[in-house]
């Protein structure tokens, strides 16, 4: 299997601040990583920097550069434009000139389903709708890893299922998918491994089942009892 | 109020009346203002959306800088614009003292640094908030600023009403290169100075009431543009 990123003992500081601390993680092509972990344990930034939205301010990160990356944020941004020219700008940003760049948003539209609205203002949708049409931004730009930020975390149930259902699809075409998320569910159901952050620190790496069926350190124990409980 | 109330009326006659000499101060004011701001805003908004997402060493400085042109007395910039103009100045040789283009230069150049400080405010603020999805998405940091220069545009229409205001209003800086020479560079500011002088108050009112009535119509019509912009 390939390497897509290797981290050896990465630190990100902002200012007095250590919001990763000697963190090493490795990530092979295919796995459906989740994140899990208390607010400010990490996750987000550890999102970014595999991203490459931070420099680690120690340590290393290697990143297989033949990869694409997108990202799909907690709060996507859509410009004041219409649903379509919402994605067609991704696209040309990457290159892609601007009349196929439309042709292909309008076939990432209808993979998730907002065909219909592409000439609809993207300021006017649901926020369950703008999540899907963040995902086909992302999915439009054909990377190779997603990274996602909480993806369902605003979202009601019916948006929650379409969400996690497309992922499941990117994950099935073989996209390899790294997350973040507080439902420890929607973990179980989409994940491959989870690697649980506590203070800035990889307390726990370990596949799905050996997580949730222990032994775990004990930060961990407490963070899943706490969350099942 | 009896001088007020009967100046007042004699300003409505001449408005109604659509005075010659009125019209052409009103015209020539909103000419000189309203090339001033294009200029002005077609260097600024570019300068201070590239100011709201760039970062390099001596930054703070020139926002310290930026911030406190914008407390620039009119005056001053006339004066500097005067001396850049006039026959030994280095633009000298363009002959534009007293004239038109030297008044819409000088209003330029005042202008300026309100329509950059308001973008790069306006920008920063966004860029903090979304700047790094549009990162994601491959942009870099000049196109960053672009894309936000256009998804800020309903916001920066405020901007280029306070530019707008600020040199239709000023007497300054046209009063110094202008010279306020009757049908050639008097306009509605330097007109109101020279006819109160003179005790003509009533042109003067009337040339008030245009000064506020330009204003708010440009007012209204952005917030028309605005409130038709969110319903569709």
């Amino acid at each position: 299997m390939t390497e897509l990123f290797n981290l050896q003992s990465a630190s990100v500081q902002f200012g007095s601040v250590h919001a990763l601390m000697d963190c090493a993680l490795r990530i092979q092509a295919g796995e459906r990583v989740a994140l899990i972990g208390s607010n400010g344990s990490g996750k987000s930034t550890m999102l970014r920097l595999l991203h490459g939205l931070l420099k680690p301010s120690r340590g290393i990160l290697s990143v297989d550069p033949s990869a694409p990356q997108a990202m799909l944020f907690q709060r996507p941004y859509m410009l004041r434009a219409s649903v379509l020219h919402n994605i067609a700008l991704g696209l040309w940003l990457r290159g892609t000139p601007w009349a196929a760049a439309k042709v292909h948003a309008l076939a990432a539209l209808e993979r998730v389903g907002l065909a219909d609205l592409a000439a609809r203002s993207a300021k006017a949708l649901s926020i369950g709708q703008q999540q899907r049409l963040a995902l086909a931004r992302a999915w439009a730009l054909k990377p190779r890893v997603l990274l996602l930020d909480e993806p369902t975390a605003s979202l009601d149930p019916t948006a929650k299922r379409e969400v996690e259902k497309l992922m499941q699809d990117f994950a099935s075409s073989g996209m390899t998918l790294i997350f973040s998320s507080h439902n420890l569910g929607q973990v179980k159901r989409l994940a491959s491994r989870v690697v649980y952050l506590e203070q800035g620190r990889v307390v726990a790496d370990l596949p799905t089942r050996d997580f949730f069926n222990g032994p775990l350190p004990l930060a961990a124990e407490n963070f899943l009892r706490g969350e099942l409980g | 109020m009896n001088t007020f109330s009967s100046s007042l009326s004699s300003a409505f006659s001449l408005l109604a009346g659509r005075d010659a000499l009125l019209l052409d101060v009103v015209l020539r004011s909103l000419a000189v203002s309203g090339l001033a701001c294009v200029i002005a805003s077609s260097v600024g908004l570019l300068l201070g959306a590239w100011l709201g997402v760039s970062r390099f060493k001596g930054r703070g400085a020139v926002l310290a800088l930026l911030n406190t042109a914008l407390a620039l007395p009119s005056v001053v910039v006339g004066l500097v614009v005067y001396l850049l103009l006039s026959r030994s100045g280095p633009l000298g040789f363009l002959g534009w003292l007293f004239s038109f283009n030297a008044m819409v230069l000088a209003q330029s150049v005042l202008v300026l640094p309100v329509v950059m400080a308001l973008v790069r405010q306006t920008i920063e603020d966004a860029d903090r908030k979304h700047g790094e999805q549009f990162t994601s998405l491959g942009a870099g940091r000049l196109m960053r600023s672009l894309i936000l220069l256009w998804d800020e545009r309903y916001a920066l229409l405020t901007v280029l009403i306070a530019a707008f205001g600020r040199a239709i209003s000023e007497v300054g800086a046209v009063m110094v290169v202008g010279g306020n020479i009757d049908g050639f560079t008097r306009v509605m500011t330097t007109s109101i100075a020279l006819e109160t002088s003179k005790g003509d108050l009533p042109l003067a009112l009337a040339l008030g009431m245009v000064l506020l009535g330009v204003v708010l119509l440009l007012n209204v019509l952005i917030s028309l543009v605005k409130r038709v912009v969110i319903r569709t």
